[in-house]
């Protein structure tokens, strides 16, 4: 793998909790630059396991975690990965916990040591990226399901990640919301990871797309191809159903 | 479920610094509620219908809130003159009122009166997210703001899911009597609370470290104490003063 073509890398990573069988095994995974990537899978498949591995939420039984080629292993490592890697999570009630909007995007470059006249400047010129302006004063759980969601990706954005690791961002958003987010993803020049079940979704903002399976992350194909035709994908309960065989084959 | 009814405004008062704000009330709210005599809690009276008058509130909604603190020194009135020892003022039936026993009873209807409209004035004319960082500002220890500021953003959320909770119950045809069937239902709703409430708050911490939490909150509001405060300060001084005056001056 090339050293700094790969935004993060995952080498024969395993992951068991305390009972059961493992949830990842030998799991091998790399986010190229500026790649948008889409993984789907069942519930219970490890998607969301995998990523809070990432961002150093969960520690893997074995394997190793690469950012930019070096090595992730301290805990002052893991404070770089969360510099450069945002992760948007399932549920934005858990994200935004702020009162207003303002604060809530303006947390992150506080963090990041900010003064707050800069950390208010970094948060409206998102909030305007996101077309939130006129947001800023508004109470967080007041917002409706869709702007809790884009204001979420707001407060992740702002730390000018180099990567997005987004997890079900579509959950229970209407038809106009997922719009407004597609559109947003498409517009970002950043590497993205997206979980999600909805094959269409991934479709149209991933360029390859992948599904874990038995612990460990299987190429489907190019998004492109995989919409071309009828497609039928074993996380929408459908039998697998590609035109090419080679999909199949451990992306290493 | 929770309203900040009164924070929306443009009045003097909400013009004025919410350090100053947060200050004035509880310096008034001690030395009132210290206050015994009478002339001492009708200037406060006074005082709190000033405050009120210039912050300029909706008089219905003032109405509601007054109303639900009366419900209380109502309950006041009908059992503390009768049980009051004291000398006797006149009987009803059994029951003997004493002159104590009123004089107590008005003198907590004034405080309390006196105290709510002052707060309502002062207090809620601020958002909570400005009062906390204010409190803050003011020297309260970090994790009481925070812990202020968090339950204020969750209650609606664990309000939701507890009403999702009920909502799955009636559904299945629940209906609360006096029942272990009941009890036991009521039981398991509270522990899932509890349980789904600690489960997000793992998970917003998560979230938190994820954006480069470490323990230390910064806040982004910024004050500025001006002449205006000074005034008001002053003025409000002064009407304590007098308060005391009354009160502890023979």
């Amino acid at each position: 793998m090339g050293e700094m073509k790969n935004v993060i890398e995952l080498d024969r990573i395993c992951f068991s909790y305390e009972t059961g069988k493992p949830v990842l095994d030998n799991l091998t995974f790399a986010l190229p630059k500026g790649e948008k990537l889409g993984l789907i899978g069942y519930n219970g498949s490890g998607k969301t396991t995998l990523m809070h591995i990432i961002m150093g939420l969960l520690k893997p039984s074995s394997g190793n975690i690469r950012l930019g080629g070096k090595a992730v292993e301290t805990k002052k490592d893991f404070l770089e990965v969360r510099r450069r890697i945002g992760f948007l999570f399932q549920n934005a009630d858990d994200q935004l916990f702020s009162p207003t909007v303002l604060e809530d995007v303006a947390f992150g470059p506080l963090n990041l040591g900010k003064s707050p006249k800069e950390a208010r400047k970094m948060a409206m010129e998102t909030l305007e990226q996101l077309n939130l302006l006129g947001f800023e004063n508004r109470i967080t759980h007041k917002l409706s399901g869709g702007e809790k969601k884009l204001v979420s990706l707001a407060t992740v954005l702002v730390m000018q990640p180099d990567a997005l690791l987004l997890d079900e961002p579509t959950t229970g958003l209407d038809e106009d919301a997922r719009f407004r987010i597609e559109a947003l993803l498409n517009s970002l020049e950043i590497s993205i990871l997206i979980v999600s079940h909805e094959y269409d979704f991934l479709a149209r903002t991933a360029r390859k797309i992948y599904s874990m399976k038995a612990g460990r992350i299987v190429f489907d194909g190019d998004a492109s191809t995989l919409h071309a035709h009828l497609h039928r994908h074993p996380a929408a309960g459908y039998p697998h159903d590609h035109e090419r065989s080679d999909f199949e084959t451990d992306q290493e | 479920m929770l309203q900040e009814t009164f924070s929306d405004g443009n009045s003097p008062i909400h013009r004025l610094d919410p350090r100053a704000r947060i200050v004035m009330a509880a310096l008034y709210a001690f030395i009132v509620a210290l206050s015994n005599r009478f002339p001492a809690l009708l200037v406060a009276c006074a005082f709190s219908f000033v405050l009120v008058g210039v912050s300029r509130l909706p008089i219905l909604e003032l109405a509601k809130r007054i109303a639900v603190v009366n419900g209380f020194v109502l309950f006041v009135w009908l059992v503390v003159p009768v049980t009051y020892p004291g000398a006797h003022l006149f009987s009803m039936g059994p029951l003997t009122v004493s002159q104590e026993g009123v004089l107590v009873s008005a003198r907590i209807t004034l405080k309390s009166n006196a105290i709510l409209l002052a707060f309502i004035a002062l207090i809620a004319t601020s958002s909570v997210a400005t009062l906390g960082a204010a409190l803050g500002r003011l020297g309260v220890p970090e994790k009481i703001v925070y812990l202020l500021l968090l339950n204020y953003r969750y209650i609606f959320v664990m309000e939701e899911e507890y009403h999702r909770l009920v909502r799955s119950t009636t559904v299945r045809g629940f209906q609360p009597s006096t029942t272990l069937h009941t009890y036991r239902t009521f039981a398991y709703l509270v522990g899932m609370l509890f349980v789904r409430a600690s489960e997000r708050a793992e998970r917003v911490y998560m979230a938190m470290i994820c954006r480069g939490f470490s323990g230390k909150f910064h806040s982004l509001q910024e004050f500025s104490f001006s002449g205006r405060d000074w005034i008001w300060l002053f003025c409000t001084s002064v009407v304590l003063l007098v308060i005391g005056g009354f009160e502890w001056v023979r």
